[in-house]
């Protein structure tokens, strides 16, 4: 009897059917759209009509056929042994195989050990991811591999998940990097995240497949594999289809009729539920008369047919999108542009200027601004002469529609800003991190894949009868709890408008962390695109409970709100600056990338030249590359506190003595001093790992067991290796609950992950034999009881010490942690007085110790500088306002520094002092302490910020907020 | 009364409400339901001492909505289901919130968890319930509450009642796939429910030879139960306290694994209490911290290494069952992984209840943990390339869970690892045929 299996994935079904003789006959691959039980008919239909008459042994498998062959009692096999029965069968000598398919992307070892890996619930790299990435670049799928063939660089792009990934790519291409370039770099993110996140301390190596979709249709993808797991892997015939052959040779296969059983599939609806919520209208008048009002909002301002006298125009440059209107003296709008950036805004702009010379040669723009992400290179391009801060492009334009508004919430292509405002100015913003960026480019994703324009999905949800509940959470998630949904029964219109819902709930709860809606304000106005979609208008107004003002230029607001600002700014009988039609027509843009060797850092820098003789920079970390000598000295305790740390990383040895290496990585960031003074002291040369860095974090990334973990935590992987290359006889890290008391809190704890990361290290990194690696446990918060104990630990590793030797090296080394504890408060005590004695501004830049690593905070610090703060850190001030009172259990010492530093900055009547939080992403504990600290800075009546950072961080959102920040302080 | 607000200049602090003696008397205690089988007879102790103790058996997407609502949503998510139980109820009009206190079990430690007191009182502060009494129930320093007063006689009483749940849990778990007849199980269950509540209401069954024959009493039930013979894939459940033993955190796992063939096995709470006592002893042994706290933790472990002697000894005479293993030697498997210092959140005793199913027959091993769970980064996912070294036939799966976190993915998962292991049953199977 023929056999016959069928793959349900999350995006397609494939079949394949082999016959007596177990030869392939026919096989299909389509994508499906969620619509599985039609289309598994038609798939069913289709083998029927070339083998009639025909009973077969069919098996089912993919994670999309889960539910419906367990609904329908059909023979199921998870896809991933599917595919190892299909490997077994045909290519037995494999090794290892390497599968990427819609969703999903899975490592199996077949030899030594079997064992087989799938990507977690937060990894996006894969079919799915490319194809969003494709969209972004507005390019097809297909064109991303004829692109990556040119490339000449590689961007480092986040490769944990697709969210990530996009705000990295974003900026990108509205710096001009070559789309050449980013699609190659984008195949590499995706490699780097599948032998990051599944590999998992095993090498793949041997024999290699390449199965599934992405490496079937990518040649550079295959090539990306081959080069960075130095293998040469094949990609066998039918690569896509060895789920479909596993299922058909599995041994739970049954006999069905094809006829019956299409006729039975195409029957099925599923027996489950979804969660629903109320609809968004229970009538279509309810909908008429909600229409109704939101038209009634805008009038008073209205669109000119002919230019007036003076005109001032604005850009808004933004992520997914660039907008560009000119307005006149009253604020009438004129020739409003709203148009996908497709990756570059300059020939856009371009473009733009020249249809409106064209069109009215005589116009007379007065004054021209620019905001958003590609402000300045928009601004240098085109010779703009106002720059204004998004955030407060956004609040000028909605006070204009709504005078007294306090409450701003704009959803845009890819991010979410909201503002309160207080006393006519910004008074706090919230803008998403880039965890949670379900925003309008998130829908238009989603409608994407299931096969709808944006606009048309948006209507099927406006009289959706069950939307259903998909929560608040990142998009990885939701296309899981999408296909959860599509199991479940639920109709495109339900989803669609379910995924509005949620994208009104992620702003609420995950950016705003909205307690009670009425909190909000009084006077709400919306605005950014994604509110152009009535269905979002509405579940916002449901969620909220309130009436809210949804300009009728919502999506222009930004670039509205810089033509007032220039219409502002511009005095009579100015005239901009902008380039003119004479120009324009020769108007040429070249973009070059190179590394800068100006730091450590080593930024990848995209230089725009434009023939009206300017030149813009991007990628930077600082101002270095850019030749714009500051004026003012730096003051940055950061820079200081690494200055005083490289004192302990020289390495110098001295022959015939035994060589400890330290792994310079979490509490080594502050206890270096310490650990160097205590082994120099008993006789032993000291070696400190090097510089963090992206190359380092990927040469130990393979050993990583949990990708969810900080990266700080994670970069020690790479620590360890470049270690064993140093010839050191022991590594030295000790596992350490405690941290040191410095009585500012209930307990003196480390975090889980700093306190017992050695251990983890211990148990998945393969050491060389002949390096040992000390990982036992220590506390330093007791000097007296040190000695003993210490001593105790280190002769569990066969290492004995004297007591008395330890005793006289530990005296040092507390002398050493003293001095450098003692050097960084002085230094914080010299720039508070310079910021008295110069009124400058200084930001308490509260972390981490480890968070002075640059690979870390990827060269915050230094942007502040570039601000003209002074940077202090937090551990450098906690002592100074002791330890306080908190409305949470208040027993990590590290975060316990935190809370007194907020209490110090609010102390502050006499200086200009604010506090930005970094955070890395994953710490746990954080989503402790970021609202304490919050809390405490808010009850002084001062502005709270948070950065989130990870192994790669968008910058252009960074800049945004603290030039928010920075314009609101100053107001 | 609640306190007058704190003047300090601290404005964001507050003062929460103590529990007093007097509303002993009038106010019930919300707890959430942390172990299903276990809380039923926690709350028999609870209610002999005169707390109106009540258990929230609420469960669904409104109830993590509240907590969600309430609680960061980083925070993990234990924290969002058993706080956004009591938060639920609390606002679901089934309760008089100016009579109800809510109570919380916390281990304390260096973990994030320690926390979840903390983030219910500030939640209860947002939602304007600032008059309602949070208790907390730790082994680590209580908190002042003037009417909750704690003896040790309750604590051991406790104790005893837990020891009573990981019988019945225990015993319930390897019977209940095979039982000829449905709800054999369920029946001897609430007998020993209701037989229990009696009991201790007379102060009854709770020390010496009562609670051995008590035990026995209940081996014996479940060995009459009448039972199929055939096999199952045995699957072992470990992980965050929470997520392991709550239906409600993990989605049901039990209820899947039964609806895929399966016989799975949790191991007791008891354990865990025994890991709480022993880090005590550690901290002393490692950096010298208090003597006093370790003398003391010491006397726990040799009660609950007594009781737990009865335990094994009751079950012993049944040779049908699993017997689970002595903490000691339990502590010994998990040297082997890690170092006993590893003590936040579940610490070593995680991989050491790994290795422990394993070498009672259960290759497969569901490690529940919640999202970004921080102490399991190292001692869950970190210690699995150690666990496959020692034991290459381990089939180990980590589960995430999360408020956002698919039922689908979870159990594909799931099937995957059911797949591999039903794979290497078969091949058992054959080489057995062949001999």
């Amino acid at each position: 009897m023929k056999r016959l299996g069928i793959d349900i994935g999350s995006t397609t079904i494939k079949c394949a059917l082999f016959d007596e003789n177990g030869a392939l006959i026919h096989k299909s691959y389509e994508r499906h759209k969620s619509k599985i039980s039609e289309k598994m008919a038609e798939v069913l239909r289709a083998v029927h009509s070339v083998y009639p008459d025909e009973r077969v042994l069919l098996s089912v498998s993919g994670s999309a056929g889960m539910g419906l062959s367990t609904d329908m009692e059909l023979p199921f096999v998870q896809e991933v042994y599917a595919t190892r029965i299909a490997v077994k069968e045909r290519f037995p000598e494999t090794d290892a195989v390497i599968e990427l398919g819609g969703e999903d992307a899975k490592i199996l070892f077949l030899s030594d050990g079997m064992e087989i890996r799938m990507n977690g619930t937060c990894a996006g790299g894969t079919g799915a991811f490319i194809d969003q990435m494709a969209e972004l670049m507005n390019v097809t799928s297909d064109d991303m591999d004829i692109l990556a063939q040119k490339r000449e660089k590689i961007y480092t792009i986040a490769s944990r998940c697709g969210v990530f990934a996009k705000s990295d790519v974003q900026p990108l291409l509205n710096q001009g990097a070559r789309k050449e370039d980013i699609a190659g770099s984008i195949l590499y993110a995706v490699v780097n995240q599948t032998v990051g996140g599944l590999a998992q301390g095993r090498r793949i190596e041997g024999n290699v497949l390449y199965l599934g979709g992405p490496l079937t249709f990518f040649g550079c993808l295959r090539a990306a594999f081959d080069d960075v797991l130095g293998i040469v892997g094949t990609c066998p015939e039918n690569s896509l289809y060895f789920v479909a052959i596993g299922a058909a040779y599995s041994s739970s296969s049954r006999e069905f009729d094809l006829c019956e059983l299409a006729d039975r599939v195409e029957g099925y609806s599923s027996s489950h539920t979804y969660l629903g919520c109320a609809p968004l209208f229970s009538s279509k008048d309810e909908f008429y008369e909600f229409a109704k009002r939101h038209n009634e909002d805008s009038a008073g301002i209205c669109t000119l047919t002919e230019p007036a006298e003076r005109m001032y125009l604005g850009i808004d440059a933004g992520s997914t999108t660039i907008k560009a209107v000119l307005c006149d003296e009253n604020g009438n709008l004129f020739r409003p542009l709203y148009t996908p950036n497709s990756g570059n805004p300059v020939p856009l702009i371009k473009d733009y200027l020249e249809a409106l010379y064209r069109d009215y040669p005589d116009i007379h723009i007065a004054g021209a601004a620019a905001t958003g992400y590609g402000e300045q290179i928009i601004s240098s391009a085109f010779h703009i002469d106002h720059g204004i801060v998004e955030t407060i492009a956004h609040y000028t334009a909605a006070k204009h529609f709504c005078p007294d508004v306090d409450f701003i919430l704009d959803i845009g292509g890819q991010d979410i800003k909201c503002f309160r405002i207080k006393n006519g100015a910004i008074d706090n913003i919230f803008l998403n991190e880039a965890c949670s960026s379900g925003c309008g480019s998130f829908l238009q994703t989603f409608a994407g894949v299931l096969g709808y324009s944006v606009k048309d999905f948006a209507q099927l949800a406006l009289f959706a009868d069950a939307p259903v509940d998909l929560g608040s959470r990142c998009t990885v998630f939701m296309n899981s709890s999408v296909k959860q949904a599509q199991k479940d029964g639920a109709t495109i219109e339900n989803i669609s408008a379910g995924l509005s819902i949620s994208v009104v709930k992620n702003a609420l709860y995950k950016v705003i962390r909205c307690v009670d809606p009425a909190q909000l304000g009084k006077k709400i106005v919306v605005q950014g695109g994604t509110f152009l979609n009535d269905a979002v208008l509405r579940a916002f107004e449901q969620e909220s409970g309130r009436e809210v003002l949804r300009p009728s230029v919502a999506g222009l607001m930004g670039a509205y709100g810089a033509a007032l600002f220039a219409k502002e700014k511009t005095k009579d009988g100015e005239r901009s600056r902008i380039v003119d039609a004479v120009a324009l027509a020769n108007f040429k843009h070249d973009v070059k990338a190179f590394t800068c060797k100006g730091c450590n850092n080593r930024c990848r820098l995209t230089v725009n030249t434009f023939s009206t003789g300017e030149k813009y920079i991007a990628g930077n970390r600082c101002e270095k590359p850019l030749e714009k000598k500051s004026t003012e000295t730096r003051y940055n305790l950061y820079e200081d506190k690494l200055a005083l740390l490289a004192a302990y990383r020289k390495n110098e040895s001295v022959e015939g003595r035994p060589t400890v290496g330290i792994p310079m990585g979490l509490n080594m960031y502050e206890l270096l001093p310490f650990w160097h003074t205590l082994f120099t002291n008993l006789g032993y040369n000291v070696i400190v790992s090097g510089e963090s860095n992206h190359k380092l974090y990927v040469k130990g990334q393979h050993t990583i067991p949990s990708d969810t973990v900080c990266y700080p935590a994670k970069l020690l992987h790479g620590h360890m290796e470049d270690l064993f290359g140093r010839g050191v006889d022991m590594i030295f890290y000790p596992s350490m609950t405690y941290n040191l008391d410095e009585s500012l809190g209930a307990n003196h704890y480390n975090c889980p992950v700093v306190a017992y990361y050695p251990a983890l290290l211990k148990n998945n990194v393969r050491f060389p034999k002949d390096v040992s690696f000390i990982n036992g446990f220590v506390g330093l918060h007791n000097p007296k009881l040190f000695v003993k104990y210490f001593t105790r630990m280190m002769a569990g590793y066969g290492i004995a010490l004297k007591p008395t030797d330890v005793k006289r090296a530990a005296e040092a080394a507390y002398g050493a942690h003293h001095n450098y504890v003692q050097r960084v408060r002085e230094l914080a005590d010299e720039y508070l007085e310079i910021a008295k004695r110069e009124n400058r501004r200084v930001i308490v830049l509260a972390g981490r110790p480890y968070h002075m690593d640059p690979e870390i905070n990827h060269g915050i610090d230094r942007l502040i500088t570039d601000m003209g703060a002074i940077v202090v850190t937090e551990d450098s001030v906690a002592y100074r306002a002791g330890r306080i009172e908190t409305t949470v259990l208040n027993q990590w010492t590290y975060h316990s520094r935190l809370y007194s530093a907020a209490r110090f900055v609010g102390q502050c009547k006499d200086l200009k002092i604010d506090l930005v939080q970094l955070v890395s992403f994953g710490c746990g504990v954080d989503a402790v302490t970021t609202d304490e600290t919050r809390a405490i800075i808010e009850s002084a009546g001062k502005l709270y910020t948070q950065i989130k950072i990870d192994e790669i961080t968008n910058l252009g959102a960074v800049k945004i907020r603290l030039r928010s920040l920075f314009a609101v302080l100053d107001s | 009364m609640a306190k007058e607000k704190n003047t300090a200049s601290s404005s964001h602090v507050f003062s929460p409400p103590e529990f007093t003696k007097e509303m002993k008397a009038t106010h019930k205690i919300l707890a959430p339901d942390i172990f299903p089988i276990h809380m039923e007879l926690i709350k028999m102790i609870f209610n002999m001492y005169g707390y109106d103790l009540v258990v929230l058996k609420s469960r669904g997407k409104k109830v993590i909505d509240k907590g969600l609502e309430y609680i960061h949503n980083d925070m993990c998510y234990p924290a969002i289901c058993t706080s956004g139980q009591q938060l639920y109820a609390l606002s679901s009009g089934e309760y008089d919130p100016h009579k109800c206190a809510l109570i919380q079990f916390q281990t304390g430690g260096g973990c994030r968890a320690s926390n979840y007191i903390w983030l219910l009182r500030k939640a209860l502060h947002n939602m304007g319930m600032d008059y309602v009494p949070v208790i907390s129930l730790s082994f680590t320093g209580m908190e002042k509450a003037s009417g909750f007063k704690i003896t040790p006689m309750m604590i051991a009483k406790a104790m005893v009642a837990i020891i009573y749940g990981d019988m019945l849990m225990l015993l319930r778990n390897q019977v209940r796939p095979y039982e000829v007849n449905d709800g054999d199980c369920q029946r001897v269950m609430e007998k020993w429910f209701s037989e229990l509540e009696k009991q201790f209401l007379h102060n009854k069954g709770l020390f010496g030879k009562a609670f051995r024959k008590n035990l026995e009493a209940i081996a014996k039930d479940f060995h009459e139960i009448p039972r199929k013979n055939e096999k199952k894939t045995r699957v072992g459940i470990v992980g965050e306290i929470y997520v392991k033993y709550s239906p409600f955190g993990n989605n049901g796992l039990e209820e899947f694994l039964d609806s895929q063939d399966c016989e799975y096995m949790v191991p007791g709470v008891l354990g865990f209490f025994q890991f709480m006592f022993d880090n005590k002893q550690t901290d002393y042994r490692l950096y010298g911290k208090s003597f006093k706290s370790a003398m003391i933790s010491r006397a726990g472990t040799s009660l609950t290494n007594r009781i737990e002697r009865t335990f094994v000894e009751v079950l012993s005479q049944y040779p049908e069952f699993v017997t689970p293993t002595c903490f000691e030697n339990i502590r010994a498997l998990g040297d082997k992984v890690i170092g006993r210092g590893v003590k936040m959140g579940e610490g070593w005793l995680l991989p050491a209840e790994v290795a422990e199913l394993i070498e009672k027959g259960y290759n497969n091993v569901i490690c529940a943990q919640p999202f970004g769970c921080l102490p399991n980064h190292v001692v869950g996912k970190g210690t699995i390339r150690v666990l496959r070294e020692m034991y290459p036939n381990a089939n180990i799966c980590p589960i995430d869970y999360d408020a956002g976190a698919s039922r689908v993915n979870q159990e594909n998962r799931i099937k995957l690892m059911l797949a591999l292991a039903r794979d290497g049953e078969s091949v058992e199977a054959e080489s057995g045929v062949a001999q």
